[in-house]
């Protein structure tokens, strides 16, 4: 179609000039409300209902408080001196022409009247006022009303909103409503209906579909109904590519957050072959530092709360990598070769860190907050992004791409891949392999602490918050396949993507059991997991 | 004649002091709980009866573990998931027993079945009205998912702590299900409010010292089926197992059907130990699957002595008895009375104090103590024999290997 263009840009031009003479007109607003305002002396309902149209144009900043007042029958006037005046609910008063505040109530007032229609102009009156409010929230729920009354009064107003939206959410819940509206006359042209239903399937939801579906039903001229039946599949297409890019994206977020926590443990478990069962509790820890962290800068520096994250991150790594290499030299380098004895006593270490911390934190959830880059929403082609997760992602990338840069590119990489590899040899070659195996406990234990940072921010911080991970964790590590870094990742976005896949179909708890038995079926089937290592790496 | 051969390779000195521990309490505990009068010294209360009998099951579940990690180094961290079905299937006989005693009163739903609307009995609940039929699920249950478990991770040769990590996720599932109210086998809350037991009021005291002496009875026949178990050659191989799978494999044995025997034998000995334990207590609920428990049960192994049997049975005596102290606060009154202020005695030694305690138990036994009470003691009683008597027939140091 290549009308179409044509007719988005010579409509964008319109309002565009509408936004324009608007702007124009507000210095007029002081005259135009007084001449409104002079119409309620009248205390005639066809009047007043002229007034309240005209009160909504002025563009008057009073002019939402007078339109309430007049629905409450808060409005007082007296034709005889041209007073009118605009009782506050909490009983001040204002001169409705002026704004100035009135000390005390002139004698000889009485409200003016309103009816049933009176009252239903004044609600759409202020319903496209709010359209144009500074606060972004106010303006979306106003295009939702209007969305749902389709009023066709609220179209001049809705113009003027679109031509200065700024925010690209409300832009096109804005489009929504006015395009909804649009679709009720029908009377409309083709190209005009044709605008409508691009902007109703631009908002993809199930709603502005039906819309659709309703004009197609009532209408019988076949070009306009193929015109409509190709928007409709084309919405339907559009909305089942959005429900699967939903998904994606949902099971990408709850990966990033498996992939925190378990790649800790594919250090200590898939590199070290150590059962680290106290992995979970590190995380905790991290997130235990991060609220510490948090508790202090409230009291000390409130200002800079939004730093407060950046003092965690490595305050954190620090924490939980000393109790890591603690942990290493006190108990598990007496257990070396004797796997299920080491999960036992990592089992008691566990027990008793959280124990620990329940005394002396009291068990109850700990409050963590968010900076203010964290919080909030963005919007990508419809889908609604909650920046939190969209940082927990970015964050995650980062953490495993330097995991992999410190496994790969520097001295202490290299060593601990030879120990892996051929401990002996590598005693041989001078690597003090029992300062190399404390070491890469004490990373994989930091790293678990650094995610429990990322974790504080989206989860509760309670004493328990570790094993609620732990047993996802290895999975992730076990159908990766030990000892192999980019196995681990591939595992934890594929379990989290198949997760939010099932959900739909079978609810969170269900779809959780599914993945736990298909996970169990799967080891049998591969033993070593999805990317095993091959060669004598395998029994070493 | 085979029994004869079994029982005399089976009784060694161990067990029989053990079984005839066994038999004096089944004996002794009746007449001194319902017989001799309260203000004696020799009465044993009530509250001591419930109590026994709750460490008389753990020690089964204990017992059954040991079976399949002590002798064939398979440590399951799920068996409490059997233990848990077995309980369920109690709990579901206990449940139709009720009747209309129920708050709600019908005549055939539970009362959470009434309370979420439900229209009539779900089919995996018929026949549970039959003690019977409960006897044959409360076998079948758990020896049916032990052997479609161990059927897939045994042939396809899942061992050491993978198979420990998927016996781990194995509870952790069903702890999710058995949470969900859909299941039908009352949610959160699990089963609970039971009245009758055969015909005989769950709450009484007889039925209670009955209960006990019928757990008794169990730990009794579990130890001297497991001590025959693994006296024979079966029991030799399963050792075999243990200490060299492959070796074991090239000398024509197969491993698996082995390895599934006892594990399926065991899961059975642990869903009675959960059935008998569920009237005793009075409820059975999800919680029973969570993977934290199974564990705790490796510990009691692993304190009485792992691969010596009766080690099992103490362990889980010792360890649920020193629970019982340290949860009701002994600890703390003990160190008010050595004059610690109140408010730090509370803090420290506390209720809080079990975990504290329990997580030490696992980092010490595993670090100083790996062959448990049982072992280290008759370990001390063997180096005395050897010193006695010229080292001619050192006893070969039996290692349980991982």
């Amino acid at each position: 179609m290549p009308l179409r263009p044509t007719v988005m840009a010579l409509a964008r031009r319109c309002l565009a000039a509408v936004a324009a003479i608007w702007l124009v007109c507000l210095p007029v607003g002081a005259q135009a409300i007084d001449k409104a305002l002079d119409r309620l002396l009248e205390d005639s309902f066809t009047e007043t209902l002229a007034a309240v149209d005209e009160i909504a144009r002025s563009g008057n900043k009073n002019a939402a408080d007078i339109l309430e007042a007049l629905a409450d029958r808060r409005v007082l006037i007296d034709a005889a001196t041209k007073t009118i005046v605009v009782k506050s609910p909490t009983g001040s008063l204002m001169d409705a022409r002026t704004g100035a505040a009135i000390a005390s109530e002139p004698a000889g007032l009485s409200p003016v009247r309103t009816n049933n229609r009176v009252r239903g102009a004044i609600e759409a009156a202020i319903g496209g006022l709010t359209l144009l409010s500074p606060d972004a929230a106010k303006r979306l729920a106003a295009a939702d009303a209007v969305f749902k009354s389709r009023d066709a009064k609220a179209l001049p107003v809705l113009d003027q909103a679109l031509a200065r939206e700024q925010d690209p959410a409300v832009k096109r819940a804005l489009a929504r409503a006015r395009a909804s509206v649009l679709l009720t006359d029908p009377t409309l042209g083709k190209p005009d209906l044709g605008a409508a239903v691009d902007a109703l399937i631009d908002a993809g939801d199930a709603e502005a579909l039906g819309l659709i579906r309703a004009r197609l039903t009532s209408n019988t001229d076949p070009e306009t109904r193929l015109l409509l039946q190709t928007a409709i599949d084309k919405g339907e297409q559009r909305q089942r590519t959005l429900a699967v890019a939903q998904n994606i994206w949902f099971g990408l977020s709850l990966g990033s957050v498996l992939l925190l926590a378990a790649i800790g443990l594919a250090i200590t478990f898939g590199v070290m072959g150590v059962i680290n069962m106290a992995h979970g509790e590190m995380v905790m820890l991290g997130a235990y530092t991060t609220f510490t962290v948090q508790e202090l800068f409230r009291a000390y520096a409130p200002g800079a709360f939004d730093w407060s994250l950046a003092v965690a991150l490595p305050l954190a790594f620090l924490v939980t990598g000393l109790i890591g290499i603690a942990i290493e030299r006190g108990i598990i380098s007496f257990l070396y070769g004797r796997p299920l004895e080491t999960l036992l006593a990592t089992w008691g270490v566990s027990l008793v860190l959280q124990q620990a911390v329940r005394t002396a934190y009291g068990s109850s959830n700990k409050e963590v907050g968010s900076p203010a880059f964290m919080s909030g929403t963005f919007d990508l082609f419809g889908l609604s992004i909650a920046w939190g997760r969209m940082w927990i992602i970015l964050f995650t990338l980062v953490v495993f791409a330097s995991l992999l840069l410190v496994l790969k590119a520097t001295p202490l990489g290299l060593q601990m891949r030879a120990v892996t590899q051929n401990r002996r040899m590598a005693a041989a070659m001078g690597i003090r392999t029992r300062r190399i195996d404390a070491l890469t406990f004490g990373l994989g234990s930091g790293i678990a602490g650094i995610a429990g940072v990322a974790l504080s921010q989206i989860d509760n911080v309670s004493p328990n918050l570790g094993q609620s991970y732990i047993i996802d964790s290895f999975m992730v590590v076990v159908f990766g396949g030990v000892g192999n870094l980019w196995g681990t990742f591939v595992s934890a976005m594929f379990l989290g993507i198949a997760n939010k896949f099932l959900e739909p179909f079978a609810g969170a708890v269900l779809a959780k059991i599914l993945i736990l038995v298909l996970l169990i079926l799967f080891i049998q089937k591969r033993p070593r997991g999805l990317f095993a290592l091959k060669g004598r790496a395998v029994e070493a | 004649m085979i029994v004869k051969k079994l029982l005399e390779d089976g009784l060694d000195r161990r067990t029989t002091i053990a079984l005839s521990a066994i038999a004096l309490a089944i004996l002794l505990v009746p007449i001194l709980n319902l017989v001799v009068p309260p203000g004696s010294l020799l009465h044993v209360p009530d509250d001591k009866v419930a109590l026994f009998g709750k460490y008389v099951c753990y020690a089964v579940l204990a017992l059954s573990l040991d079976l399949v990690w002590g002798y064939c180094g398979i440590l399951s961290l799920g068996h409490g998931a059997f233990f848990a079905l077995g309980g369920y299937a109690m709990g579901m006989y206990l449940m139709r027993q009720i009747g209309t005693r129920g708050v709600y009163a019908h005549p055939v739903l539970p009362d959470f079945m009434v309370f979420l609307n439900w229209k009539e009995l779900p089919w995996y609940w018929w026949g549970f009205s039959s003690f019977p039929f409960a006897l044959f699920m409360i076998v079948l249950i758990p020896g049916l998912l032990a052997f479609l478990f161990g059927w897939l991770a045994f042939r396809s040769r899942v061992t050491g702590v993978y198979l420990s990590i998927i016996t781990q996720a194995l509870t952790y599932a069903l702890l999710l299900a058995f949470f969900r109210n859909d299941m039908g086998f009352g949610g959160n809350n699990g089963l609970t409010d039971f009245k009758d037991i055969l015909g005989l009021p769950v709450q009484s005291k007889t039925t209670r010292v009955i209960l006990l002496c019928a757990s008794l009875a169990l730990l009794g026949l579990s130890l001297l089926a497991a001590r025959m178990l693994v006296a024979s050659t079966f029991g030799k191989v399963l050792v075999s197992i243990r200490d060299a799978e492959s070796r074991t494999r090239f000398l024509g044995y197969r491993v698996e059907s082995y390895k599934l025997a006892v594990f399926v034998l065991s899961a059975v000995m642990a869903g009675l130990a959960g059935a008998l334990y569920v009237p005793q207590v009075g409820i059975i609920n999800p919680s029973e699957f969570s993977p934290a428990n199974s564990i705790e049960a490796v510990i009691w192994v692993a304190v009485g002595g792992r691969g010596t049997l009766i080690g099992a049975v103490v362990g889980a005596f010792v360890v649920n008895w020193l629970k019982t102290q340290l949860t009701s606060g002994v600890l703390a009154s003990i160190a008010i009375y050595l004059a610690v202020p109140p408010a730090i005695a509370n803090k420290a030694f506390g209720a809080e104090a079990w975990l504290f305690a329990l997580g030490a138990l696992f980092i010490i036994v595993t670090l100083l103590l790996p062959k448990g009470i049982v072992g280290t003691i008759s370990d001390l009683l063997e180096r005395r024999k050897a010193t006695e008597r010229p080292p001619e027939t050192a006893p070969a140091a039996s290692q349980p290997a991982e």
